[in-house]
Parts: C-alpha cells; sequence; structure tokens
C-alpha cells in the first residue's frame, strides 16, 4: 500500500508538471468513488444514453475501471447496458 | 406465465408515419391473439443512429412494453425479421431486474431510515438537508485507485 502510494505520488508530481488538471488535486489524488454507488443508480438503462455516454469516450470504447472508478458489480451491469445500446445504434460501437 | 418484455425497434427513415403506425397495430393484433397485453407504447420518434445501419443514418425509435409469454415474443421477432422496413429490433425482459431494482431501493431506504432513527433524527430527509454532509458515504475506499487514479488524460 506504501509502496503504491509513493509511485502514484512520483507519477502525480511529473503529470502535475505537464498537465493542467492539477488545478482540482494540487498535491494529492482524489479517491476515485463509484458514480452508480454514490449517485444511488439502480437501474443502469441501456435507454438512457445521457447516463451512458461519459463511459464510452472518443474512441467509443469502454471506459475501464481502473480509470472511471466504477465498481465491479456496476460495471458489469454498465456493460451490460451499453452492448443494447450499441446494438440498437444509440452509442456506437467504434468511431472512426 | 406472464412475463415483462421491453421490445424496441427502429423504422426506417423512409417509411411514413402511417407505415410505423401500422406496424405497431400489427404488433398489437399479434400480441392480443396470443394472450399478451400491450402495457405501454412510446414513440421516441426520428433519431440520428450512432453508426450507419445499411445505408441508414436516422430511424424512429419505438418502445413498446410487453406483458406475455416467450413464445409471443419469439413470433414477434420472427415477424419483424420479415419487415424489410424494421431496420433493427431489441428484445429485453426486464421484469426480473425491475424487482431487484425495487428491493434494493426498498432496502436503501430501511437501512438509511434505521441508520437516522440510530442517529436520533427522524426517519426520512428533511427538505433543506445537504447531499454531501453525510459523512457516511466518504468513508469508503475500496476503490481507491492509487496511481491510476488521474484519470485519461496522461494518456
Amino acid at each position: 500500500m506504501d509502496g503504491r502510494k509513493s509511485f502514484g505520488a512520483k507519477k502525480g508530481a511529473r503529470s502535475g508538471q505537464a498537465g493542467k488538471d492539477g488545478q482540482r488535486r494540487p498535491m494529492f489524488r482524489r479517491r476515485k468513488v463509484c458514480k452508480f454507488c454514490s449517485d444511488k443508480i439502480d437501474d443502469i438503462n441501456y435507454k438512457d444514453t445521457r447516463l451512458l455516454l461519459p463511459f464510452v469516450p472518443e474512441r467509443a470504447k469502454i471506459l475501464p475501471r481502473r480509470i472511471s472508478g466504477t465498481c465491479a458489480l456496476h460495471q458489469r451491469k454498465l456493460r451490460v447496458a451499453l452492448m443494447r445500446a450499441r446494438q440498437l445504434a444509440l452509442i456506437p460501437y467504434t468511431s472512426e | 406465465m406472464n412475463r415483462r418484455y421491453e421490445l424496441v425497434y427502429v423504422v426506417s427513415p423512409d417509411a411514413t408515419d402511417e407505415h410505423v403506425a401500422e406496424l405497431h397495430t400489427q404488433i398489437e393484433g399479434v400480441v392480443q391473439r396470443m394472450g399478451g397485453h400491450i402495457e405501454k407504447t412510446e414513440n421516441w420518434g426520428r433519431r440520428k443512429l450512432a453508426y450507419e445501419i445499411g445505408r441508414h443514418k436516422e430511424g424512429t425509435y419505438v418502445l413498446e412494453v410487453i406483458l406475455g409469454s416467450g413464445e409471443l415474443m419469439k413470433e414477434l421477432d420472427r415477424r419483424l425479421k420479415v419487415y424489410d422496413t424494421v431496420i433493427r429490433q431489441l428484445t429485453v425482459r426486464v421484469d426480473e431486474q425491475q424487482g431487484v431494482i425495487e428491493r434494493t431501493k426498498a432496502k436503501r431506504t430501511k437501512t438509511s431510515q434505521r441508520r437516522r432513527v440510530a442517529r436520533g433524527l427522524p426517519a426520512d430527509r428533511q427538505p433543506g438537508e445537504g447531499q454531501r454532509n453525510d459523512p457516511d458515504d466518504d468513508r469508503d475506499d475500496r476503490f481507491d485507485m492509487g496511481e491510476f487514479g488521474s484519470g485519461d488524460r496522461a494518456r
């Protein structure tokens, strides 16, 4: 845990140098929380593109858990919903 | 055996409104003949497709919530495949999922009420109470991402 933290800090310093996203968390990393747990969204529905779209950035690939912070249970539900939405052409399979 | 299904189908943009309506009545006929019942119909209107299907870039989306048997949905699926104006369709069984959602909701309100009463608060959230004032949720560090936490911009 300790080793991981310090490694993270080093990386954070590097990205802080180059990045502009240091604004929200200048020194430490903000803890990622599952959006669906914290917002208490029980129903991850394939029809709700407004909810799903943030999880498919530019390339339209599904955002991995390690980046989005979604918990395993909700990532699974999200995946099913995204795949259904893709079938109905509500969400792209790929873009360019 | 009554199950609840959601059927969404995408009609080609060349089809007229009358054709869409006719399709709906046809589906209704099949549903009634096989002892089903249409609970709700929603026309989402013409939407842009996320990707081209055949040569189409747009489509009219129609959602039907149907109570009925699996055979009924199989028959509907088969029939919809025959029409070349229907460019996409999806059938999803929803009754079990809805049950799960209701149960988790009920469980959540019950635990929250119990905890609030234990802290000497009224059981339900008062109108003026802030969302983020509840420290219970902040203590959860199970999903601490360590070095990956900075998001996708690092790439």
